[in-house]
C-alpha cells in the first residue's frame, strides 16, 4: 500500500498517545480534521498492510511482575544452528538475534520471577555447553524515539 | 508489584491491541463482563502508575524505510552514566537505552543504545553523534548489527488461573 499525507499524519500523531474516553477515535479524528469512520478504516488498512505493527496499550513488562534479562553467548559457527535450536526450544526465550560480534547470539529471557532467570540461564549452559552472559538492566533511560512517517 | 486480578484481565484482553471500533473500551468491557466506565477508570489508573506506558501506534520501521539498526554499546564512566544515558535516550534516533553491567574481561560496555536509520552509513553517522556527546567520559565503544532474527515471539503476559 502507498501511504498518503493523511496516513502519515495519523502515524506521526498516534505514536504519541491515544485517549481513554468512550469515543476515542471520534475525538482524535476531530483533532486531525477527519471523520471517525475514515480514521478507523485507515488504521485497519495500515494494520492489514503491516505498516502498523501494533496499535494499543504498551505495557511496562517489569511492572506487570515478570522478569526480563538480555543474555549473550559466543557460539562457534560450526555448532551455531544446533545451539540456536536448543536455545529457542526454551519457552522463556522471547526473542533471539544473531549479531556481528564475538558474542554472536543475543536473546531476551522472560520469566514470571527474578529467580527463574538464573535457573533458565544455567539450564541453557548445561544443554549447550557454552556460557551464558547475563546483562540485566540496571537503569532504563526515558526515550523520545519516534519513526517519522 | 502484584496486579489486581481485574487489571490483569484487562491487560490480557488488550495485549494484542485495541479494537478498531467506535467504542473500543466498551467492547473490551463487554468481553470481560465489566462496564465501559470501569475499564476506562482502571486503564487510566494503570497509565498513571506506569504499567501502561502509553496507548499508541507502533509503526513497522522497515515499511517506513528505517531498515538499518545497530545495538551500539559504550564504556562510560560509572559516575556519569546516569546523566549521559539520559542525553542519549533523548536522541530521536535511539529506541532503547539502558545501563547494564559489564562482563569483564570480555565485555567492557555498560551503556546500550539501539540506533535506527535508513542505511548502515546513516547509523554509523548517528553513532559518531553519540560518541561526540559522550566525549572523554567514554573509553571505548562498539556496534553490533543483527544479521538474522533467530526467534521473535513477543512478550506476553501468561493467563493466570483463578
Amino acid at each position: 500500500m502507498t501511504l498518503d499525507d493523511t496516513d502519515r499524519l495519523i502515524l506521526n500523531t498516534l505514536q504519541d498517545g491515544f485517549p481513554i474516553v468512550p469515543n476515542p477515535y471520534e475525538e482524535v479524528a476531530g483533532q486531525l480534521g477527519l471523520t471517525e469512520s475514515d480514521l478507523i478504516a485507515r488504521l485497519q488498512a495500515m494494520k492489514e498492510a503491516r505498516i502498523i505493527t501494533r496499535f494499543g496499550p504498551f505495557f511496562d513488562a517489569a511492572a506487570m511482575g515478570g522478569a526480563f534479562c538480555l543474555c549473550a553467548m559466543a557460539v562457534p559457527e560450526d555448532v551455531f544452528d544446533s545451539v540456536v535450536e536448543k536455545v529457542n526450544a526454551c519457552p522463556e526465550v522471547a526473542h533471539n538475534y544473531e549479531r556481528t560480534h564475538h558474542l554472536n547470539m543475543w536473546f531476551v529471557l522472560a520469566t514470571e520471577s527474578e529467580s527463574e532467570i538464573a535457573e533458565v540461564a544455567a539450564r541453557i549452559e548445561e544443554e549447550t555447553g557454552y556460557p551464558v552472559l547475563l546483562f540485566p538492566k540496571l537503569q532504563e533511560f526515558f526515550i523520545r524515539f519516534r519513526v517519522a512517517a | 508489584m502484584t496486579l489486581d486480578p481485574t487489571d490483569r484481565r484487562i491487560i490480557t484482553a488488550t495485549q494484542s491491541g485495541l479494537p478498531l471500533v467506535p467504542r473500543p473500551y466498551a467492547q473490551i468491557a463487554a468481553e470481560l463482563g465489566l462496564d465501559e466506565d470501569e475499564v476506562c477508570t482502571r486503564m487510566r489508573a494503570l497509565q498513571s502508575s506506569g504499567i501502561i506506558r502509553r496507548i499508541a501506534v507502533a509503526p513497522n520501521h522497515y515499511a517506513l524505510g528505517m531498515t538499518a539498526n545497530g545495538m551500539s554499546v559504550w564504556d562510560v564512566d560509572d559516575a556519569r552514566v546516569a546523566e549521559l544515558g539520559q542525553k542519549i535516550g533523548d536522541l530521536d534516533f535511539v529506541s532503547h537505552c539502558y545501563e547494564r553491567p559489564r562482563a569483564l574481561p570480555d565485555w567492557p560496555y555498560n551503556l546500550f543504545a539501539m540506533i535506527h536509520g535508513t542505511s548502515r552509513e546513516e547509523v554509523e553517522a548517528l553513532r559518531a553523534e553519540v560518541a561526540a556527546i559522550l566525549g572523554d567520559a567514554c573509553k571505548g565503544n562498539d556496534i553490533l548489527y543483527s544479521t538474522r532474527i533467530l526467534k521473535k515471539s513477543g512478550l506476553r503476559l501468561r493467563q493466570q488461573k483463578g
